[in-house]
């Protein structure tokens, strides 16, 4: 086995046990810590069905977003839907048989991945171009941007020019989910596609990418505007009531 | 309108979204509580020694405590959609009145303390340790948010800045620097009973007067009974509405509210302000302490309903936290709820609005108005933030703004909604909100109250709108002593009540209810 494949296999073992540890802390942490106070942002559904339709269409369409920007909106709807639809299309190097949807997606998601690079480079854009967005950017806001965007270039570099060896490919990633390394292409642009996904794994836990489990715990969002009929206490808050 | 320190900003056809001016509003601090004011409250008075630990600590129990704060930090995209949302950016142009910025001022120090990424890399990720400039920071900046929520709307995870300028100004209180004009305020309420110091004697005083000015007017005994044990409703109400113009005015349509429908209601000098400013400094104790009043009298005089007059965060702190502070509502199952809960008339919501009350009555038939009595004004609403986006009224999403709709035109001819986008969930603040309402903060309420000024301007100028109502003592303050600025006349502001008080009818004898 060639040391590139060795070193591939072992970094992505790494950064997939830290995306999943990481983000099961995360999710855990979220969870265990209470919500005292009833703040959803009203109007507010009254039920929990309400609650989550209200939820559905924040993750789905980016509604308040859609109330809010429709540039931002634009760019960034093309990209997660752009993603979703590139990610719903990589399954297939994981699976075997290919899922049947998975296989319905291949063709969308083959452009899908113009989609995710427009959107992406409109966001980058308004980082420079308006001044209150470049007054709030970081440098890790303009590197998350870059990483994305040289993720979807090298892959589509593959796709549309350049095809690597899939074959090879799904067998590496097959072999590393049932702990059978087989080697890896040794395609540069391949390697730099891999290193760039595995880095963005290692960082998705630690950082604003946190938003995607965020969002669902949201209280603002999340909470049923229920108040006067149900008695909504946290723990710690219970106990004040003991003490009259 | 003398001495003005600061230039009043020009009113546009349009609310116009500034270039951003850097530390234009760094200079805002409002004055800090002296010593006797914070011991009350339980605080240090200046920054000791071990300040930076004693605020990181706080910072870590607050984490702990609320998953607001927790998931918000950790979430916010830094997209830029709420830049342009919040009245103080639109209004001063300085760019950390942006509310993400506003944040940020926070979650820097978190990132650093609290964060992997921030501990390894500062620099990337905007991480930086606690330093008495950004301690500064905070208080001028979380003094310049009136935590409206407007930019928990249209973010796109609902990120709510009005909770991290809560926690801030709790940080703030446990380090030494409290705000005067709010910590004052909370020694007073819990002291005497309410937010303007008002004793129960002159209470009592006060309210005789209004009754023979009532009767003066109309020939009718309204009364304005205090204290009276047994009586079917306790009305909580902001202690402005006993004193203050235009509040009065309300406060006397509440009661002929109540005598036209004959219900027998009282208030309670131990609960004589339905305000909590608790609410403003993030402090979940002193919120309950203070809202405990109004159980305690609800017990003591053994009413059946309990009603809130016209007041925006009390409706807030009211209708969302009443029932988890002290259990007035329904639904508990704990020895502490159920001792209230089973006094309270299921037949009415546990708190109720007045607005919904005086609707349901006008709608039922029960009292009379004739809405010609009004027709001197051309009325517009103001939605108030804490009604608009932090409460209900009535059994659907939305009732906030339909019911006190509603209850204009039925007492009122003329109506005309402002602009879409500053209604509604999208209302605009009227700048004077969450504790802001202090002379020391003047600048930031004169320009902070631009956007609404501006959609009101249009109005005026559209459909000669002379008259704006609205169900806030914060807001009545605020447009009373800002208006003039931008040139309206102050007695354009009123209540709700104001407009049912002159047309309510009182010569129908009263129904039993
Ligand atoms: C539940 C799933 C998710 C939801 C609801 C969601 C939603 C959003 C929304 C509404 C925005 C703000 C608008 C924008 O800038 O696009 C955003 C930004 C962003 N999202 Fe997501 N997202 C999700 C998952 C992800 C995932 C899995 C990734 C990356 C691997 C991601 C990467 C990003 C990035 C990098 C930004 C910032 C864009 C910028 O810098 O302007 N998101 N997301
Ligand atoms: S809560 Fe209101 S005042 Fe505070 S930042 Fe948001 S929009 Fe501005
Ligand atoms: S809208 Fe929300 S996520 Fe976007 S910058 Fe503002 S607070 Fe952050």
């Amino acid at each position: 086995m060639s040391t590139v494949t060795m070193i591939y296999a072992g970094v992505f073992y790494i950064a997939a046990f830290l995306l999943v540890a990481g983000l099961a802390y995360k999710i855990f942490d979220y969870s265990r810590t209470p919500a005292p106070l009833v703040i959803p942002t009203t109007p507010a559904p009254t039920t929990r069905t309400g609650v989550v339709y209200r939820m559905a269409k924040e993750v789905v369409v980016f509604e308040s977003l859609f109330k809010s920007n429709k540039w931002i909106w634009v760019f960034g709807w093309l990209f997660h839907f752009g993603l979703f639809l590139v990610l719903a299309r990589h399954l297939r190097y994981f699976t075997q048989p290919v899922w049947f949807w998975v296989d319905i997606v291949q063709p969308f998601g083959k452009y899908a991945s113009i989609m995710m690079v427009l959107g992406l480079a409109g966001l980058l854009a308004r980082r420079f171009v308006v001044d209150r967005v470049r007054y709030i950017s970081t440098p890790s806001d303009y590197l998350m941007l870059a990483l994305l965007l040289a993720i979807g270039a090298s892959g589509m570099m593959m796709t549309f020019v350049a095809h690597t060896d899939i074959v090879a490919l799904k067998e590496f990633f097959m072999g590393l989910m049932y702990l059978d390394i087989q080697p890896l292409p040794q395609d540069p642009v391949l390697l730099v596609h891999l290193a760039l996904v595995a880095s963005l794994m290692v960082i998705f836990p630690i950082s604003k990418l946190l938003h995607a489990p965020g969002v669902f715990f949201s209280p603002t969002r999340n909470q049923v505007d229920n108040p006067r009929e149900h008695r909504h206490v946290a723990a710690w808050a219970a106990r004040l009531d003991q003490n009259g | 309108m003398a001495a003005a320190e600061f230039d009043i900003p020009e009113i546009k056809d349009d609310i116009e979204i500034p270039k951003l001016r850097e530390g234009v509003m760094s200079h805002v601090k409002s004055f800090p509580a002296p010593k006797a004011v914070q011991d009350f409250m339980g605080y240090p008075h200046e920054l000791g020694e071990d300040w930076k630990e004693r605020a990181i600590d706080k910072m870590g129990d607050l984490l702990g405590k609320y998953r607001s704060l927790k998931v918000f930090l950790d979430a916010c995209v830094h997209c830029g959609a709420c830049t342009d949302k919040c009245h103080y950016y639109l209004g001063t142009s300085d760019p950390k009145n942006m509310p993400v910025a506003r944040q940020d001022l926070m979650r820097q120090v978190y990132r650093r303390y609290f964060t992997t990424a921030g501990k390894l890399f500062p620099k990337l990720v905007g991480a930086k340790d606690l330093t008495r400039e950004i301690l500064d920071d905070w208080y001028s900046y979380y003094h310049q948010c009136s935590e409206c929520r407007r930019c928990s709307v249209f973010c796109p995870y609902g990120i709510d800045t009005a909770e991290i300028t809560m926690a801030g100004r709790e940080i703030l209180n446990h380090v030494g620097i409290g705000q005067k004009y709010s910590n004052e305020i909370l020694g007073k309420v819990q002291k005497i009973g309410n937010n303007l110091g008002l004793p129960g004697p002159a209470l009592e005083d006060t309210l005789e007067g209004l009754e023979e000015d009532i009767e003066a007017d109309t020939g009718v005994p309204v009364k304005m009974p205090i204290d009276v044990k047994g009586a079917e409703v306790l009305l909580v109400t902001p202690s402005a509405d006993f004193f203050s113009e235009p509040h009065v005015e309300s406060l006397i349509g509440y009661a002929k509210v109540f005598h036209a429908a004959g219900i027998n209601w009282t208030l309670s000098s131990h609960a004589s302000e339905a305000g909590n400013f608790g609410l403003f400094n993030g402090n979940y104790e002193t919120m309950r302490k203070v809202a405990m009043r109004i159980r305690d009298a609800a017990l003591e005089l053994g009413v059946k309903r309990i009603v809130v007059g016209e007041c925006g965060h009390a409706w807030r702190v009211a209708y969302s936290f009443w029932n988890t502070l002290t259990g007035i509502g329904y639904g508990g199952n704990d020895p502490f709820s159920i001792e209230l809960q089973k006094q309270l008339d299921p037949a009415y919501p546990q708190p109720q609005h007045i607005c919904e009350l005086t609707n349901d009555l006008i709608k039922s038939g029960k009292i009379k108005v004739d809405p010609s009595q009004n027709d001197d004004l051309v009325v517009t609403y103001h939605d108030s933030c804490n009604v608009a986006r932090a409460s209900r009224m009535g059994t659907e999403p939305g009732g906030q703004f339909t019911i006190p709709r509603e209850l204009i035109k039925s007492v009122a001819n003329n109506f005309h909604n402002m602009a879409d986008d500053t209604i509604y969930e999208s209302t605009f603040c009227c700048g004077g909100g969450g504790g802001l309402l202090t002379d020391d903060l003047m600048e930031v309420r004169v320009k902070g109250a631009l956007p609404r000024v501006t959609a009101l301007n249009n109005v005026v100028k559209e459909y000669q709108v002379n008259f704006m109502a609205t169900i806030c003592a914060i807001c009545k303050a605020q447009f009373t002593k800002v208006l003039p600025k931008y040139g309206f006349d102050m007695s354009m502001v009123g209540g709700v009540h104001q407009l049912v008080s002159k047309a309510i009818k009182l010569d129908v004898p009263p129904q039993a209810d």
